[in-house]
């Protein structure tokens, strides 16, 4: 079990890529609802990419230099929290194997030490609270494959959502699933991914929910993406955008 | 060539491993508290159940009677044993010819060379075991020159009797205070059931090529 | 009885058409899916305690490391051991060489009718193919290798290796292929007609052939896992016994079996032990009264000594081939294993192949993975499957790699892709544009590349247009 900080002053936020590009407003959501908790939260402008879809893709080199750049970045000693189960992995648990034995290891494994999923942090870090203005639903969640088991934050995502007394969250059958997305995989393999997407979506159908709760962009995307295609008109959300709304009574 | 193939497989592993190793320490098996004999031979006998075979717990004294009604409810015609074996003798001393509704005895006294057609129309058979294990739920068999190998696997009925005394906790027990190391037999076996497969969509069916049923007697 | 030869005009290897022709074939999804279901189903109840199943798999992956930094050593061992019992110990660096080591032992006996054991060593080798080429009959006897050697196939699955297939279509193979065989879908009914057509196989055989799971250098001890009793069979009436084995699969310690055992079962199909589990140390010794005479082991390389030097792809040498990869694996269980191409599918398959048969001809299979980690979660030996497939997804560009055919996709367009991508995540003005843009024209670009395969099934991807570090900025959210 990873042992949890206080709750600091400060902490970084590391909006990934694909929030700033297509989910800002989650980004903005995650931010704010850090910001409510009493948290300065600090938005380097320089930040970029986890530097994964180069790793994935057999471009270490590439995604090392990346990683180097998000490190020079993110260096003073706040937590670095992501909305992204997968970019959290990606700099949680392979940034120090990326560098193998180089004199950036060391560095790079007192980075990974500082990096939170967003849910994981709100939880454990922030023990956050949440009132639900909104009118009752159903939803159901889905977890990116690196949230579930590289960050281990299934839970925390999901306790979350519990705390929304409205909201009713029906789990999948196979939760644990992956969804196709896999990055550069749905394009490589897009006739694989398609069959992927489409047993989630079978699975989502399934739950009886009007909306799929996410906390992860590329997942979402590929998923609301492929219901989109089928006209199924389920609408999918990044978990912090969702709450925010909640909250607010939208 | 063999030799060759031999010295270069070896060459290209020795330099492929180097001399200087660093080999990683097996952690020991997890320290459980030793089960008792009664816990042993209920959990044998509820993981052997479950898998179709038919367990009975018998007195040491009383087990040859209890062989001779199970084979009179399952009509057997011949059954092959092991001359020479506690086992064997005692059921041939027991066996009258004539006793109603028991096959007749086989002893399996020559090479297979010399009566496989026989064997292989015998339809039950008779074994000691060397013990079993709790933990997995199976048999430990250790055949040799007395008691044959094709015994517990070519009749549609193996029938193995074992002393309630030699069960073992786990494989890890029977491995090691059985000194297995020291000198393993021709063919040591484990055996936890009937034959049995999942080969067609995966519902499981036993007496595949081996035995359809085994019949386990317990010696208490 | 009428068995198909494996296909014979072999087609250059085409991963996407075999996809394609997998995923439209829906008997076989749904197949594949309530089998692999069931499989995970019962694996996930035999390990349900997690720290008991994490303790076990870390000695099973500190057994195999140990073994595969001695496997000189402990082949040395082995083949000592063995020699010293009484079985007959051959070397051969190819299949070529291991078929030709068999054919000579056969010959040697003047023997015709093999029968066999499931073995994925003689996967590799396309044995039954070469023995049928001589003149000699080599019968699978594993129901599920039976079956599919009556259909002139290779298995899709390493443990269940008809699971592609289904009653009915099974029902079909017997009635069409054994003679005076009525139709059935009575599993039990099928069962039976197997059983009663190997019995007479097993009894007129010659040579009896069958793989290792693993052989125990200390006392020279091969190991056989299996529940039908063909396997059993195949060892002990036949009067030789031919074992054909991988060279990574020795052990030092008979202490060493236990946990492995209950780890390969466990995964394999969630069974704490097999019906059987056969140790042969040696052939028939006097005084003995059945058994084979003779007892011959082939240590076959067939590349795994390419493999053992890189210390991060030596742990592909770690498998214990329980196929539970294959059952967890999203990719697997959507198109099956023939599509794959090669013997080993799978998980397992897309790192041991490119290894085995050349990055040039497999760099495709490599890419069939999301890298989801369902995978190294659930292997037995902790291999770490996902950093593997992207050590092997770099080779492929890698001029300076190490695996055969490594640095066959160097040329193309992606490598200046990616260089272009690190050098714009390292500029933040660079990045900007970049995503303005994307917000800007993501909306008019055309349907080419990546994008056109992106909406075969999905609406294009929206790009706002404000980026999260515009709002970040115009919200007045810190940049200290």
């Amino acid at each position: 079990m990873r042992q949890y900080p206080p709750k600091p002053e400060k902490a970084y936020f590391f909006g990934t890529c694909l929030v700033d590009m297509a989910y800002p407003k989650a980004g903005m959501a995650a931010i704010r609802l850090m910001q409510r908790e009493g948290v300065r939260v600090i938005f380097p402008p320089e930040q970029s990419c986890c530097g994964q879809p180069a790793y994935n893709s057999g471009f270490p080199a590439e995604a090392r230099q990346v990683a180097e750049k998000q490190m020079e970045i993110f260096d003073k000693p706040y937590p670095i929290v992501v909305p992204s189960g997968s970019c959290a992995g990606m700099m949680r648990h392979h940034y120090p194997k990326i560098f193998g034995n180089s004199p950036l290891r060391a560095r790079a494994e007192a980075f990974s030490e500082r990096v939170f999923e967003w849910s994981e942090f709100l939880v454990h870090v922030l023990d956050i609270q949440l009132e639900d203005r909104g009118a009752p639903m159903t939803v159901t969640w889905h977890s990116s494959c690196h949230a579930a088991r590289e960050m281990g934050v299934i839970g925390d995502s999901k306790a979350l959502i519990r705390k929304l007394k409205n909201v009713t969250l029906v789990e999948l059958e196979n939760e644990h699933q992956c969804c196709g997305f896999g990055g550069t995989f749905s394009v490589k393999q897009p006739e694989i991914s398609e069959a992927m997407v489409e047993d989630k979506i079978e699975d989502i159908q399934q739950t009886g929910a009007a909306a799929l709760l996410g906390g992860d962009c590329g997942c979402l995307m590929n998923i609301t993406g492929a219901m989109a295609h089928r006209r199924i008109p389920i609408t999918g959300h990044h978990l912090a955008e969702f709450i925010w709304e909640r909250i607010h009574g939208d | 060539m063999n030799d060759t193939a031999r010295e270069r497989i070896l060459g290209r592993l020795r330099k492929a491993v180097g001399q200087e190793r660093t080999l990683p320490a097996v952690p020991p098996p997890p320290e459980t508290p030793p089960l008792s004999r009664d816990d042993k031979i209920e959990r044998l006998n509820t993981l052997m159940t479950a898998m179709r075979s038919e367990v009975h717990l018998v007195p040491r004294d009383a087990w040859v009677e209890k062989l001779k009604a199970i084979l009179q409810e399952k009509g057997l015609t011949q059954m092959i044993y092991a001359p020479g074996t506690p086992i064997g003798d005692a059921v041939a001393a027991a066996w009258s010819e004539g006793e109603g509704g028991l096959p007749a005895l086989r002893p399996y006294e020559q090479a297979v060379e010399s009566f496989k057609e026989e064997l292989f129309a015998i339809d039950a058979g008779i074994t000691g075991t060397a013990g079993a294990v709790a933990e997995t739920g199976a048999l430990i068999l250790w055949p040799d020159e007395t008691e044959p190998r094709l015994i517990s696997l070519v009749p549609a009925v193996h029938i193995a009797v074992l002393d309630a005394d030699r069960i073992y906790d786990t494989l890890d027990e029977a491995v090691e205070k059985g000194g297995w190391a020291e000198g393993m037999p021709t063919n040591a076996l484990l055996v936890s059931g009937p034959s049995k497969t999942a080969d067609i969509e995966l519902v499981l069916a036993f007496g595949v090529h081996g035995p359809k049923a085994l019949v386990v007697l317990v010696l208490t | 009885m009428e068995t198909k030869d494996t296909k014979r005009v072999e087609k250059p290897f085409d991963f996407k058409a075999n996809v394609i022709k997998a995923l439209g074939n829906r008997q076989l999804r749904s197949n594949l899916k309530f089998a692999m279901g069931s499989m995970t189903a019962k694996r996930k109840a035999l390990f349900s305690d997690t720290a008991a199943f994490e303790a076990l798999r870390a000695r099973g992956n500190a057994i195999r490391r140990r073994a595969l930094l001695q496997l000189p050593e402990l082949l040395e061992q082995l083949e000592r051991k063995c020699t010293e019992n009484g079985i007959t110990v051959h070397w051969a660096e190819t299949t070529d060489a291991a078929n030709e080591i068999v054919l000579g032992i056969l010959r040697d006996h003047g023997a015709t009718r093999v029968v066999k054991g499931k073995s994925m060593v003689s996967e590799e080798m396309h044995l039954n193919r070469f023995l049928g080429d001589h003149g000699i009959e080599s019968l699978e006897t594993d129901l599920g290798e039976f079956i599919i050697q009556l259909d002139g196939e290779t298995p899709s699955h390493i443990i269940v290796p008809a699971i592609h297939k289904n009653k009915q279509e099974i029902a079909r193979t017997f009635h069409e292929k054994l003679p005076d065989t009525p139709y059935t879908e009575v599993v039990e009914e099928l069962n039976a007609i197997a059983r009663k057509t190997l019995r007479k196989k097993f009894y007129e055989g010659e040579v009896g052939l069958s793989g290792v799971n693993m052989a125990v250098a200390e006392t020279g001890t091969l190991c056989l896992v299996e529940n039908e009793g063909n396997g059993r069979m195949c060892t002990t009436v036949p009067p030789v016994h031919i074992a054909v084995m991988g060279i990574e699969k020795v052990v030092e310690k008979l202490s060493d079996v236990p946990p492995l055992l209950r780890l390969l079962t466990g995964s394999a199909t969630g069974q704490l032990v097999t019906t059987y589990v056969n140790m042969i140390t040696s052939p028939r010794k006097p005084g003995e009264k059945d058994g084979p005479r003779e007892v011959h082991l082939i240590l076959l390389d067939n590349g795994r000594s390419t493999i053992l030097p890189d210390e991060k792809l030596r742990q592909t040498l770690q498998c214990i081939r329980c196929g539970t990869c294959l059952n967890h694996c999203p990719v697997y269980t959507r198109i099956g294993g023939h599509a794959y191409g090669f013997v080993y599918p799978g998980p397992i398959g897309k790192i041991l192949t490119p290894q085995m048969e050349g990055l040039d001809r497999t760099s495709a299979i490599p890419t069939a993975s999301t890298l989801c980690n369902a995978c190294e979660e659930v292997c037995p030996v902790q291999i770490p499957i996902p950093d593997l497939i992207r050590r092997l997804r770099n080779e492929s560009y890698d001029p300076d790699g190490s695996v055969c055919g490594h640095g066959v996709k160097r040329n193309l367009a992606e490598t200046a892709v990616w260089k272009a991508w690190a050098l714009v995540n390292r500029h933040r003005a660079l990045n900007a544009v970049g995503t303005r843009m994307a917000g800007i024209f993501g909306p008019m670009l055309p349907r080419i590349g990546p994008l056109a395969e992106w909406t075969r099934s999905r609406n294009r991807p929206e790009f706002a247009r404000k980026s999260l570090h515009d709002m970040a900025r115009e919200e007045g959210i810190s940049d200290e």
